[in-house]
């Protein structure tokens, strides 16, 4: 057995460490060592609840088997995932923490002795509330995660699902579970509990089935900050400082991801929560139907114009995380240095379907990250490069954004792709990107559009080369 | 008069959002996929609920409900803890520098 005030102070050293982590991740020298914090108070926080537990009966042996078990699946899929699957397995973590949350705050209401919040009908009406929240966000997490999940992996369509008063109903149930709260700490009766946690899971699908596919980076962070605030509830209930601090960080951290993505894109939290983009704004998406003379290309222009300049800048997207280009990119990149080009990468935060998508994918090709540049560091470059090089990326790069006061992406932060001597723009056809709006920039005169998909045409263009 | 306990608890909490702004806010955007899947990692904490759930008040019957219950939130966040912390790990490896030898 350990004394509670001693169980506390390694509760806070844990919490601590946790905070050193994340302080590690302000560079990438510092950001592995802060991962080890992370791991170091991850284990001092397990084995002291261990020991403060103090039976070492067959209970147990059950629970060394559990983490085994869960210990080997969770490094499995580590190893095995490949990076382009970032997204969808983040997604599926955060709806395991939420799962994890809910079933905490189960047996902390079927069996309160053991937390010592008072017993079964009687429990202390602040543990009530603070594990009615946890188990509502938590049951929202997982089923909200889960959604995202199927999205992100294809297995159900990125686009959005709506309905007539969706916002209504979801209002409705949110308004529920208040409402079952309220009355669950009046009665205690077990059936409220249980109405509650299903409602919160439904609750959780009909909040992610209205947000389409590119949106996805603001709901992984909001997830992400959802699975804290669940935690941080469970913490209270359980009287846990190291839970209580870890909820608290990891809650802002997903709160303030989902800011930047939303700054990323011009658009309110709101707007994105409530669902399809330009559901209102159709207008100036319609009248751009006729023909506009576009100039094409193949792989020995793209070569040859690289060749002959002197600064190239790279602007990847989602399209080449989809194609899987990034090593071959990086081959081309090579290539092109050899040949005494200046070449750099252009990173809009939205790119991709998480925070810093982009950014892990160079990294997987060997790219320096030195050589990557976000958006405000590098945007006045285009104006004296020779060649702008799209891969995958459209709506981030649409000059109409700062020009048309009537398009929906209107005032959304772009890359000054234009400006740049030349536009080599790969893409499969013209057709629009996710906000459904036409790219100006393909009719440019110093654009060349290059058919193909992204990595055969980057290999085709290392050929050439 | 005493103060209740939970106030203590709530300026923990209260702090720790703060705490978590400033220090989220210093992260480097090329790092945002890792912060991700490292806070997600870390809210695995959640397993010590899990194991005073599982484990406390085991008197005689150990597969009670409520222990069934702890036992299911230990394995989910062992896979977490263990797949967030070790792909942190792996993505984190990939930052390089720039080589200055090679080629």
């Amino acid at each position: 057995m350990i004394s509670a005030n001693l169980l506390a102070i390694f509760y806070l050293i844990s919490g601590v460490l946790f905070i050193l982590a994340l302080r590690g991740l302000s560079s990438p020298e510092t950001s592995r060592q802060g991962n080890l914090f992370g791991i170091i108070g991850m284990a001092i926080a397990i084995g002291v609840t261990i020991i403060s537990v103090g039976s070492f009966s067959t209970g147990f042996i059950y629970l060394l088997i559990l983490l085994l078990v869960g210990g080997s699946i969770g490094a499995f899929i580590a190893f095995k995932i490949p990076m382009t699957a970032m997204p969808e397995l983040v997604a599926g973590f955060h709806s395991l923490v939420g799962l994890a949350a809910v079933f905490v705050a189960i047996s902390a209401f079927l069996n309160p002795e053991v937390f010592k919040l008072g017993s079964p009908g009687n429990i202390k009406i602040a543990s009530l509330i603070e594990m009615s929240l946890g188990a509502s966000i938590g049951a929202i997490t997982f089923t909200g995660s889960v959604i995202a999940f199927l999205k992100l992996r294809g297995l159900m369509s990125g686009s959005p699902i709506t309905f007539f008063g969706q916002h209504y109903l979801n209002l409705i149930l949110g308004l529920i579970v208040v409402g079952l709260i309220f009355y669950l700490c009046k009665t205690q009766v077990n059936n409220w509990f249980w109405i509650l946690i299903i409602i919160s899971f439904l609750l959780g699908v009909l909040l992610i089935i209205p947000i389409g596919g590119a949106d996805m980076p603001v709901v992984i962070s909001m997830l992400n900050s959802y699975s804290g605030w669940a935690a941080a509830g469970i913490g209270f209930t359980l009287e846990n400082t190291a839970l209580i601090i870890t909820g608290a960080l990891v809650g802002s951290s997903g709160a303030i991801l989902s800011y930047i993505m939303c700054k990323g894109m011009n658009r309110s939290f709101f707007n994105v929560i409530l669902g399809g983009w330009g559901a209102t704004d159709q207008t100036s998406s319609k009248k751009s139907g006729e023909q506009k003379p576009v100039k094409s290309g193949n792989a020995d222009d793209a070569a040859f114009l690289m060749k002959n300049a002197s600064s190239v800048i790279i602007v990847p997207g989602y399209g080449m995380a989809v194609a899987q280009a990034q090593h071959a990119l990086r081959e081309m990149v090579d290539a092109l240095k050899k040949n005494g080009v200046k070449v750099t990468y252009a990173i809009h935060p939205v790119a991709g379907r998480m925070p810093g998508h982009m950014n892990v994918l160079l990294a997987e090709a060997n790219v320096p990250y030195d050589e990557v540049f976000e958006l405000e560091e590098i945007n006045n470059d285009f104006a004296n490069c020779d060649v702008a090089y799209v891969i995958g990326a459209n709506d981030v790069t649409n000059p109409v954004a700062k020009t048309d006061p009537q398009s929906p992406i209107y005032g959304m932060p772009v890359l000054d792709v234009e400006k740049s001597k030349s536009v080599l723009f790969v893409k499969r056809s013209l057709s629009p990107g996710y906000a459904g709006i036409d790219n100006d920039l393909f009719y440019r005169d110093n654009t060349l559009m290059l058919f193909a998909d992204a990595k055969k045409m980057t290999e085709d263009i290392i050929k050439s080369l | 008069m005493e103060i209740d306990p939970f106030i203590f608890r709530l300026s923990i909490f209260i702090l720790s959002i703060f705490i978590g702004y400033y220090v989220v806010w210093s992260v480097t955007p090329s790092l945002h996929t890792p912060l991700m899947s490292v806070t997600n990692a870390i809210s695995s904490v959640i397993i010590v609920g899990a194991i005073i759930a599982a484990l406390a008040g085991e008197s005689e019957n150990i597969f009670d409900s409520a222990n069934i219950f702890g036992f299911l939130a230990i394995i989910l966040a062992a896979v977490n803890i263990f797949g967030g912390f070790l792909v942190t790990q792996r993505m984190l490896a990939m930052y390089k520098k720039k080589r200055k030898d090679k080629k």
